[in-house]
């Protein structure tokens, strides 16, 4: 059996986004700004795109700009937004347990002068919405938070964080990176109070190299990529076609049957998280349950190296994550895992586990077995 | 503008009745060299030269670039071949090349000419004057200069005259093939291709074996490994590289002896298991990239211990390195980048905190006797299941 567990990472893509993509790769091939027949087929597929999305958030086509994935994304946001809005204020606010593609661009604006606050979160690894009212200023232009954590899977107080930042200052925009919650949680923005949200395609069974960013009408934006002028001069550069139309496609079906979907995830996740209750080498960072996003489990176990243990799976064709990147040559403790107090030995024990829709409880059951197996044997061999 | 080269070798040149042997290998190892560039070359020996000329267009860089990783050679002459059709043809092909080469005309020069056919009318000393008061004829702004002239125009008088100014430096040593053969303990380190770099320089070719630890090392570190092969087999020629799958015999070891003796009772066995490949593929030794003093398992002590168990030559060619010359060669070789990638090796996960660093050769033995009712069958295994890999 091969059970692939590493979803967090990508997905594979659906056979109706990959249906899509070939047409408009090789029938369909027109440039979107050509003035023929051939480059209205192109734009069409555009088009439908859009239509597709807006639909699962319930906003307008025309706030969307197609981007070539989530890091694109959040740097059109931060810089754009920054960039659009300091003469306003040159504040801005985000958290200790974001994404690198968030906090890197959010760190060259701060040696660019900008101030910034870093809200902190707790043991669970969620914000304190005390802090965050009292870290919003008049000086304020941008608060950029997560939806869900790719790490550990918490999830962030999107709507009530919303809601506060607005009654602080009306004019202070907010960014949500929803790279891992888009196509697990409804998700409205307009009614969120969401300025800005990220999303990637190859994170919902869709294509690699292609994500959106939603822009509320009237959003003050800049552009980072400046050329042609296409997508209303926000995101210059013939647009990826066949990425946007499978990213349409992907949006689209993970939004169809998505109660039954969420509600299978959780039930894997459930199970997973039972089937390890009784070892007590097992720990689960953060929370579980519905407090929790349906697909993220993060594992520290006791002893053994995330590395290795990851390989040993492998050799069982059970795919997961490392929670964070380690070796002999480069240690890189997770900065999220330090931020939530993981304990020291377990920043190097941590394995993540992401479930898609298409898991089924017989694989959870396989990789337990296979867990449980594998931990005893290599626990004999812990550092002594 | 050049259409051949000529390639000087030193050592070889006088190994006496052996010597066609050494330029057969030459021969053999440039032929392989230039296999992979664009073009057609003609190879043939001369009196004590090798001549590369090529029979079609082809890459001048990369002609060089591979031709600098060739064993044996000390120097490449872009050479411009001439037909002796008299002194005055002679002098305006030398005023051609010059005036080609040279763009910029404000240089001092002096003319090497050599008289290898002795039925030359001229000697070397009349055609040295003969044409440096021609060239400065030609070209006035040129001085002479007889100790250190920026350009020596070299003129060989041979069946065919032999113009050239440039010497490109070679790697020197002997052609890979002329000295038996050695298996390399290759890791995923920096020393080990080096070792093997500098053993092969000397003539000898290269296998190696690789003890691989899954799941303690992934599959990336074992690819970062043959990486590392192929690299270094761009001087050796093709290696066939031995992966073993080392895991059970560590995690016996490490289950049955005394944790701080694990690295030398788990090198005393990597030994065993290189000389058993070593005496089946006829290596006439071990090539190893340790250096005195560098990690625990390298004290003098240490050493010691692991030499016990083999019976064959163990080579060394590092040995009294320091890190910051063995990384500086590396860099130089190509392989310290594909070294440095961070992916485990199955000597840095169990190292112990404290690991002896003056092994006792009695105590190591009696902890090697906790290891009698498996380890033989264990590296039976080990041996049996070994996979070879040809790294070109």
């Amino acid at each position: 059996m091969e059970v692939y567990f590493d979803n967090s990472a990508t997905t594979r893509c659906s056979d109706g986004a990959r249906e899509l993509m070939v047409q408009a790769l090789s029938r369909d091939y027109g440039n979107p700004s050509s003035l023929h027949g051939k480059g209205l087929e192109g734009e069409n597929y555009i088009k439908d795109a859009m239509a597709k999305i807006a639909k699962t958030m319930k906003i307008n086509g025309s706030e969307l700009i197609f981007t070539s994935g989530g890091t694109e994304s959040n740097n059109l946001a931060i810089i754009g937004a920054a960039m659009a809005n300091k003469r306003s204020g040159m504040h801005l606010i985000t958290t200790r347990v974001e994404h690198p593609a968030v906090a890197a661009p959010i760190n060259f604006l701060e040696e660019q002068g900008f101030l910034v606050t870093y809200l902190d979160v707790d043991q669970n690894g969620v914000i304190s919405l005390e802090q965050l009212r009292e870290a919003v200023t008049p000086e304020t232009i941008l608060v950029s938070i997560m939806y869900v954590n790719n790490e550990i899977g918490a999830v962030e107080p999107i709507a009530e964080a919303a809601k506060i930042i607005k009654e602080q200052n009306a004019q202070t925009l907010f960014h949500v990176d929803a790279i891992q919650a888009y196509g697990k949680y409804v998700i409205h923005p307009s009614r969120l109070g969401i300025d800005l949200m990220s999303v990637s395609g190859h994170k919902i069974h869709g294509p690699k190299g292609v994500g959106f960013l939603y822009v509320r009408e009237k959003t003050k934006l800049k552009p980072v990529i400046f050329g042609g002028g296409q997508q209303r001069n926000l995101r210059s550069g013939t647009e990826n076609v066949p990425g946007i139309a499978g990213l349409g496609q992907a949006a689209w079906e993970a939004y169809e049957e998505f109660e039954a979907k969420q509600a299978h995830l959780y039930k894997l996740k459930d199970a997973f998280i039972k089937g390890l209750a009784e070892e007590e080498w097992a720990h689960i960072n953060g929370l579980t349950g519905e407090k929790s996003a349906p697909h993220i489990v993060s594992l520290s176990v006791d002893g053994v190296r995330s590395e290795v243990l990851l390989h040993a799976l492998e050799e069982r064709h059970i795919y997961v994550s490392a929670g964070s990147a380690c070796s002999s040559n480069k240690p890189a403790a997770s900065a999220v895992l330090q931020a939530i107090g993981v304990k020291r030995e377990y920043l190097e024990s941590t394995v993540r586990i992401s479930f898609c829709a298409e898991n089924t409880l017989e694989e959870v059951e396989y990789c337990l077995e296979n867990l449980k197996e594998l931990v005893y044997m290599l626990r004999k061999y812990i550092r002594r | 503008m050049f259409k051949a080269f000529l390639i000087k070798y030193g050592e070889i040149g006088i190994k006496g009745k052996n010597r066609h042997l050494f330029e057969d290998a030459l021969i053999h190892q440039i032929k392989y060299a230039l296999k992979p560039v664009e073009g057609e070359f003609l190879i043939s020996k001369e009196q004590g030269r090798i001549y590369i000329e090529a029979q079609t267009e082809y890459d001048y860089e990369e002609t060089v670039e591979s031709l600098k990783r060739v064993f044996g050679i000390v120097g490449i002459c872009p050479v411009v071949l001439v037909p002796d059709q008299g002194f005055e043809q002679l002098a305006s092909d030398v005023i051609a090349y010059l005036d080609k080469r040279y763009p910029d005309k404000n240089k001092t020069f002096k003319v090497n000419a050599r008289r290898a056919k002795k039925s030359y009318p001229m000697s070397s000393m009349e055609v040295n004057a003969a044409l440096g008061e021609r060239i400065l004829d030609a070209f006035p702004e040129f001085k002479v200069d007889v100790h250190h002239p920026d350009i020596m125009v070299n003129v060989e008088l041979r069946g065919q005259i032999n113009i050239y100014s440039e010497v490109i430096p070679g790697p020197g040593g002997m052609p890979v093939g002329t000295n038996g053969k050695g298996m390399l303990l290759l890791s995923g380190g920096i020393d080990s291709p080096v070792a093997g770099y500098m053993i092969a320089k000397r003539g000898v070719k290269i296998d190696a074996v690789y003890f691989h630890a899954p799941p303690y090392t992934s599959e990336r570190a074992k690819q970062k490994v043959v990486d590392l092969a192929r690299l270094v087999a761009r001087y050796t020629g093709p290696i066939y590289l031995k992966v073993v799958n080392f895991t059970d015999i560590q995690m016996y070891i490490y289950e049955e002896c005394p944790h701080e003796e694990l690295t030398i009772i788990m090198r005393r066995y990597m030994m065993r298991i290189a000389e058993h490949f070593a005496q089946e593929t006829g290596s006439l030794g071990l090539i190893t990239g340790e250096s005195i003093g560098q990690v625990a398992s390298q004290t003098m002590q240490s050493l010691a211990a692991t030499n016990e168990v083999c019976t064959m030559p163990v080579y060394r060619p590092l040995i009294g390195f320091d890190k910051q010359e063995i990384i500086e060669l590396s860099e130089k070789i190509g392989t310290y980048e594909t070294s440095i990638l961070p992916y485990e090796d199955c000597c840095t996960i169990f190292v112990a905190k404290h690991p002896v660093t003056k092994p006792n050769l009695k105590i190591i033995r009696r902890s090697e006797t906790h290891l009698e009712e498996k380890i033989d069958e264990m590296v039976k295994k080990a041996i049996d299941t070994t996979e070879t890999i040809r790294v070109e």
